[in-house]
């Protein structure tokens, strides 16, 4: 019989006949496989029937790919309800039936990335410290020259040492010019000549990194609003975008990220980071349940070209891919 | 939804007082509970799974005693296995070698890595009064080594030089023999980030550790990290033995499960914690002090540890003198205040410790913000001392040409003013009722666990 698995109640039950589920997961994983994909790669194995493990295992898999317990607990009613109903008969059919229903829930992320039109159209890169704000730029300043577009830099990071340098650094790769003032300066002001500046050339997009900042530093956090403010001065209608990187590996302090950031400087889409790794950022399932902003690209790697769109299905795919 | 957790258990196990045990039934729901937040707070599943099983086995059959209600009784339990799970007691660094004795580190991209460093070099420095090198074998991070130049300069410990040419080997041996050349007690060791899965890079960093012969290598993790935290550390471990672990950015709201989850997988202590970006900003890592803040007991402890350190006491001592007598607390004496407090990590690091001060809402917490400190200290350093022992004098050109002085408003310099006059009321008042011993007295009363919420 099915029994609809109760994340509360079942989840961390051992029957202590099935062998561990840790262990048979860890003993399986491959080298870039996600969690989840080691986790559910059994379903694929034959058409068994659905039984009561195998949706626990479901479940523990969801969770330790940091979907949450909200977002694992819808996802795993809205199965278990069609396993009960059979529509589901075996295995191979709940693991399509996954893979569908996780690509519905990202898929109203899926949003192009565009500055065409705004002369120049101004993007804050913000986030938490590390996470790849800094990075990011030096890529999107590729993918965007590649389109086209003339790119500026602005080195808004004037905290943390040698971030105005490694700013210039993807500056040069790029052949891309930097406005920077020293370590210490007022960043609000480096972003406002930055946009003055791109203003007087012709530019179409400057790209400002920020320093990184934890969401509950409200001194930092209202550092923020002003650069938004000084630059508001310039343009109304900029930034034009505000752009929240987040960390592959983050587990649930996401949402409080997401959050926080938005109702401080109004963040109008995501990029995930460091996907290359075991981390595969499950928390934006969470997300996409809670908020409504696109995730416009995904970073996997160190280098220029490690950049792509975000595309739900493709990010779904290489989530529960086993090779 | 940790910090409410034992508001939650005690809330769960109100129904079973008057019964005389724990049993398996009455705590299941409890169980729950603490399963919940644990996996709320990014604790690995498999590490959930086994302390709730510990938890449980220690919970049953315990007597209630008439002391504490069944709810706290079960905190206590769960409690006291945070603490035995994270490691009994802080485990300092082991420098006991040949100088100089190598330290190191190793971690994901952005972890921390690199301001650890700084931040390691000074303690040492300044606690511990060692003569620290630094050395830089990053070749991939655009500006990495510029980076740990930069902080090296700021925490003053000798920056080994390397480039981005040559080769993380080759840097790393003669890094040895010159922090031995320049007599140096320490050898700080700062690596590129690195993913667990990314061969070339562990074997990199498995060969560095091989001709290093670091007697100690720590692992830096995001305190806001979650189940992966498990994995990479497991694989690190295995690959490089590893010796202790740095929580860092456990100064924002991320619940650590991390923490938790890396020493139990790895076995290995937790050192330190990264409380912040600057490079004071690293505490040693008390087990019991963070079960405590884990359940909401605050870490009064620390604080009060921290600023018997910090709190110059002299200075201290003459100004509870001199308002025992009754003198003015002028405004020198409040520029000193602020130094103070500033050296204590501010208010808001102050606040965070305090038992329920991390629940005070955001909007009152932003009240007392940092930068705050720094701006009046700067506008009192623009009087003149006479401006200072008298601060009646200042009249509206004085506040202006202060004003210009500091790079502030008139509005500031009068707020600042009203403050002082603030501070100097509620000072009278301290005085006046013996409230400085009772101040003192509170905050005692505070270290008690015995104060479990309500
Ligand atoms: N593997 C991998 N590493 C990345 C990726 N993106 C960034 N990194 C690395 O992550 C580390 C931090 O990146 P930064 O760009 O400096 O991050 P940041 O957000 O600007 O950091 P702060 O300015 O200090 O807050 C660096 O070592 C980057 O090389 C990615 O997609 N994959
Ligand atoms: N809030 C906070 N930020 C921290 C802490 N420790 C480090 N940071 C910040 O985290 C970011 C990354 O720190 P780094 O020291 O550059 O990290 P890393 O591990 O050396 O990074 P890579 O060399 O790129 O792998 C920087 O913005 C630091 O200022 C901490 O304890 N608290
Ligand atoms: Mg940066
Ligand atoms: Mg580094």
């Amino acid at each position: 019989m099915i029994r609809v698995s109760d994340v509360d109640k079942d989840l961390l039950e051992d029957d202590g006949e099935r062998p561990r589920f840790w262990g048979r997961l860890r003993a399986g994983l491959g080298r870039t496989r996600s969690q989840l994909a080691a986790g559910v790669g059994n379903l694929l194995l034959g058409d068994k029937e659905i039984d009561d493990g195998v949706l626990e295992d479901l479940e523990a898999s969801l969770l330790q790919t940091d979907v949450g317990i909200d977002a694992t607990r819808e996802i795993m009613q809205a199965l278990t309800s069609r396993v009960k109903r059979k529509e589901l008969n075996d295995t191979m059919a709940l693991h399509t039936a996954l893979a569908t229903l996780l690509k519905e829930m990202l898929r109203p992320l899926e949003k192009t990335f565009s500055v065409a039109g705004k002369k120049p159209a101004v993007v804050f890169f913000v986030g938490v410290n590390g996470v790849g704000k800094t990075t990011t730029i030096g890529k999107l300043a590729k993918y965007l020259q590649d389109t086209g577009a003339r790119v500026l830099l602005a080195a808004g990071d004037t905290f943390r040492a040698a971030a105005v340098e490694q700013l210039q650094r993807w500056g040069e790769r790029n052949e891309v010019s930097v406005i920077a003032q020293p370590q210490g300066a007022d960043s609000a002001s480096v972003v406002y000549d930055a946009v003055e500046s791109a203003k007087a050339r012709n530019f179409d997009v400057v790209l400002a990194d920020t320093a990184g900042r934890l969401q509950t530093n409200t001194n930092l956090m209202d550092e923020l609003k002003k650069i938004k403010r000084v630059v508001n001065r310039l343009d109304p209608a900029a930034p034009h975008e505000v752009l929240l990187v987040l960390d592959a590996g983050v587990g649930q302090n996401a949402l409080s990220q997401v959050e926080q950031f938005d109702e401080a400087v109004g963040v109008t889409g995501l990029i995930i980071t460091k996907l290359d790794g075991t981390a595969k950022a499950g928390v934006i399932f969470a997300i996409a349940r809670r908020f409504c902003q696109p995730v416009y690209f995904i970073g996997v790697g160190e280098h220029l070209e490690d950049l792509s769109p975000f595309n739900a299905d493709s990010f779904v795919d290489a989530l529960l891919a086993i090779d | 939804m940790f910090e409410h957790l034992s508001e939650r258990l005690i809330r769960t196990l109100r129904g079973i007082s008057g019964k005389a045990r724990l049993s398996e039934e009455n705590v299941s729901a409890a169980l729950r509970d603490v399963r919940m937040a644990l996996l709320e707070a990014d604790v690995a599943l498999s590490v959930v799974k086994d302390f709730t099983e510990q938890v449980k086995i220690r919970a049953l059959g315990q007597v209630v005693s008439s002391a504490l209600n069944p709810g706290e009784a079960f905190i206590k339990i769960v409690h006291d296995q945070l603490v035995s799970v994270m490691g009994e007691a802080n485990d300092a660094l082991n420098l006991s070698t040949t100088p100089p004795a190598v330290i190191l580190m190793a971690g994901l991209q952005g972890a921390g890595k690199t301001t650890t460093v700084a931040k390691l070099a000074r303690l040492l420095k300044e606690r511990h009064q060692k003569k620290v090198a630094v050395v830089s074998v990053d070749v991939y991070r655009p500006a990495a080594i510029e980076q740990l130049e930069v902080l090296a300069d700021e925490v003053g410990a000798i920056f080994l030089p390397s480039n981005a040419q040559e080769e993380p080997l080759v840097i790393a041996r003669r890094a040895v023999l010159e922090a031995r050349r320049q007599f140096a007690d320490v050898l700080l060791v700062d690596t590129a980030g690195r993913l667990a899965i990314d061969e070339k890079m562990m074997d990199e960093i498995k060969l560095l550790h091989g001709v290093l012969e670091p007697i100690e290598t720590l692992f830096v993790v995001d305190a806001m990290t979650g189940q992966d935290a498990a994995i990479t550390a497991k694989a690190f471990n295995d690959a490089l033995d590893l010796t202790g672990v740095i929580l860092a950015k456990a100064d924002g709201d991320a619940r650590g499960g991390a923490a938790l989850s890396v020493r139990s997988i790895t076995g290995k202590p937790i050192k330190f914690i990264g409380m912040g970006e600057k490079t004071d900003a690293l505490e040693p890592f008390h087990p019991d002090r963070l079960a405590s803040r884990i359940l909401g007991m605050g870490d009064v402890l620390t604080l009060i540890e921290e600023a018997e350190r910090k709190v110059d006491k002299k200075k201290a001592q003459k100004l509870a003198r001199k308002i025992q007598q009754g003198k003015k607390f002028d405004l020198a004496d409040f520029r000193d205040q602020l130094q103070q407090m500033d050296n204590m990590g501010g208010i808001g690091n102050m606040l965070e410790k305090m038992p329920g001060m991390s629940q005070l809402p955001a909007a009152a917490q932003s009240q007392v913000n940092e930068g705050m400190f720094e701006q009046m200290g700067t506008i009192i350093d623009s009087m003149t001392p006479n401006e200072r022992r008298f601060p009646d004098v200042i009249n509206g050109s004085r506040k202006q040409r202060i004003a210009k002085g500091s790079g502030t408003q008139i509005p500031d310099v009068n707020r600042l003013l009203k403050q002082h006059k603030q501070m100097q009321k509620m000072m009278k008042k301290v005085t006046k009722k013996g409230g400085m011993r009772k101040m003192m007295r509170g905050m005692q009363g505070m270290r008690q666990p015995a104060g479990f919420p309500r």
